[in-house]
């Protein structure tokens, strides 16, 4: 493994472990970061066996080095934290999970979504300021500059970094949710480069599986993992040999993780046993049907998705609801369906335009719809696959 | 332990409430900083006069002016303020809950600047 694959694995992680035994987010930044540069000087060709343990004893050297030439009061504090916690044994509780502490953390509602998320991706994902700002489609010093602010709010306003107590997770689990599910969709589809980030979405299936440890009777956390769990599962049959995208329906069923399937079905049927559906509990539902049998039942999938647009009545979900309608009533149902929606700068609303008029025979129509697409897609893979649709319309094929 | 502000964000522009609601409205907010008090947190608590009584002193040119009526010209203005000791914001936030349902205002919390080195 070279060092750019070992610091997108190992930063979270780093991170969050050493704001524990920094108790301060920003001192745990520059330590990790100190550690890595150490790392690139040490290693050379053969990293040790395990990375990340290394990186966390170096960063907490380097830390006390640092500490110990500092001399305000909060260095010392800090210090002694520090000293005094590298002897006693692993923190026993709820959850072991230093990542999840600072997930909690990041995502706390008295800081902005848009800074929960970036956040949680910069901190716990190891994603670049630039990465995230093309995630969002927001210039790169904006994100730099909520960065910044959202972690002096932390420390100035104090902010904790533990788990929340049972009766505060109401308030305090949804953000989460929400920031995992980006995590993971920015895995699926990276905004850059090539279709798949497979360690984000593994990262964020990882803490979702973690999350699910620590709260077994949140149906929305089971709803949450089984849902990653499917979509995780058709990854293989995701991308042709050639790089390329291939849609759902033009998928080889075969390749798809038959042991992720089982669990999320398990999951989904866990979820319907407490009868309290919630968003995420509905996207599974939706998924697990994809995922039985040879073929998907359509009618269950929009009856689900009625469910969901009456739960979350998003643009997104009425678009994604909107491919179902095409299934059962046909194309221009749906077509009606969209009309109305405004997303703008999503190309996947084009997108669809695009296949039901293809679909119609408005061959004009689509093609242009297929333009917007393409000039909307910030993903290569994607992109190429909107050209290729685009190109069979203008030669009949 | 930090210091927090909890400052309440009162709209002048409301019908001013009756007396049995006025006296409803002080046994609301007493109870919760008896609650405050019990639980250690409570530092200060004091309710304001409304802006009518406010004067704003500027500093220029050597000296001051001295102007009639609050600083900023808003309808929400300062009600009244707790100052409490907690160990971190979502102790903070958990009075400031209790405070926002015993005032029925919208309430502001902010950490004292001391209270990273206190």
């Amino acid at each position: 493994m070279d060092l750019d694959s070992i610091y997108r694995a190992e930063y979270g992680r780093c991170v969050a472990t050493l704001t524990r035994l920094l108790g301060d987010i920003g001192l745990a930044e520059e330590a990790v970061q100190d550690a890595f540069a150490v790392a690139i000087e040490k290693w050379g060709e053969a990293p040790p066996p395990n990375p990340g343990a290394w990186i966390v004893t170096a960063a907490r050297n380097r830390a006390i080095d640092r500490l110990r030439r500092e001399s305000t009061r909060e260095a010392r504090h800090a210090q002694t934290l520090l000293l005094h916690q590298a002897d006693e044994p692993e923190e026993v509780g709820p959850v072991r999970d230093d990542q999840l502490r600072l997930i909690f953390t990041c995502c706390h509602p008295a800081l902005s979504p848009l800074a929960q998320t970036a956040l949680t991706l910069r901190l716990l994902g190891g994603l670049e300021v630039a990465e995230i700002a093309r995630a969002y489609l927001v210039p790169e010093a904006t994100i730099a500059q909520r960065i910044v602010r959202a972690k002096k709010k932390i420390r100035d306003a104090g902010i904790p970094y533990r788990v929340p107590a049972e009766a505060e997770l109401p308030d305090r689990l949804p953000p989460v949710l929400t920031v995992l599910y980006l995590i993971f969709n920015e895995g699926y589809t990276s905004t850059s480069g090539g279709l798949l980030r497979t360690d984000l979405s593994l990262e964020a299936v990882r803490l979702a599986r973690a999350l699910a440890e620590l709260m077994p009777d949140e149906p929305e956390v089971l709803g949450l993992l089984a849902l990653l769990l499917l979509v995780e599962a058709r990854r293989p049959a995701r991308v042709g040999p050639s790089g390329e995208l291939v849609v759902l329906a033009e998928q080889d069923r075969s390749l798809w993780n038959r042991e992720l399937i089982a669990e999320g079905h398990e999951l989904v049927r866990r979820c319907l046993r407490r009868g309290q559906p919630g968003p995420y509990q509905l996207q599974a539902a939706i998924n697990a049907v994809h995922t039985d049998g040879p073929a998907t039942d359509w009618t269950q999938v929009l009856a689900l998705y009625d469910q969901l647009l009456r739960h979350s009545p998003t643009p997104v979900v009425a678009l994604n609801r909107a491919v179902a309608v095409a299934e059962v009533h046909g194309p221009a149902r749906a077509l009606a369906a969209i009309a109305e929606l405004e997303l703008p700068g999503y190309h996947l609303l084009p997108a669809t335009r695009a296949d039901l008029l293809s679909r119609l025979g408005r061959t004009a129509e689509a093609v242009s719809a297929y333009d917007e697409a393409i000039a909307l897609a910030t993903n290569a893979t994607e992109r190429g696959f909107l050209e290729k649709r685009r190109a069979r319309l203008s030669t009949g094929a | 332990m930090k210091k927090y502000l909890l400052a309440v964000h009162l709209d002048e522009s409301a019908a001013p409430p009756s007396e049995t609601e006025l006296r409803a409205h002080l046994a609301r907010t007493g109870q919760v900083t008896d609650e405050m008090r019990a639980a250690g947190s409570w530092v200060f608590v004091g309710g304001l006069l409304p802006s009518h009584a406010t004067t704003v002193v500027h500093p220029g040119n050597g000296g001051s002016t001295v102007t009639d009526g609050p600083f900023a010209e808003t309808k929400e203005q300062l009600g009244g303020i707790w100052v409490i000791r907690c160990e971190d914001l979502d102790q903070a936030l958990g009075w400031a809950e209790k405070c926002a349902l015993a005032c029925r205002c919208p309430i502001e919390v902010r950490p004292f600047e001391d209270s990273r080195r206190a």
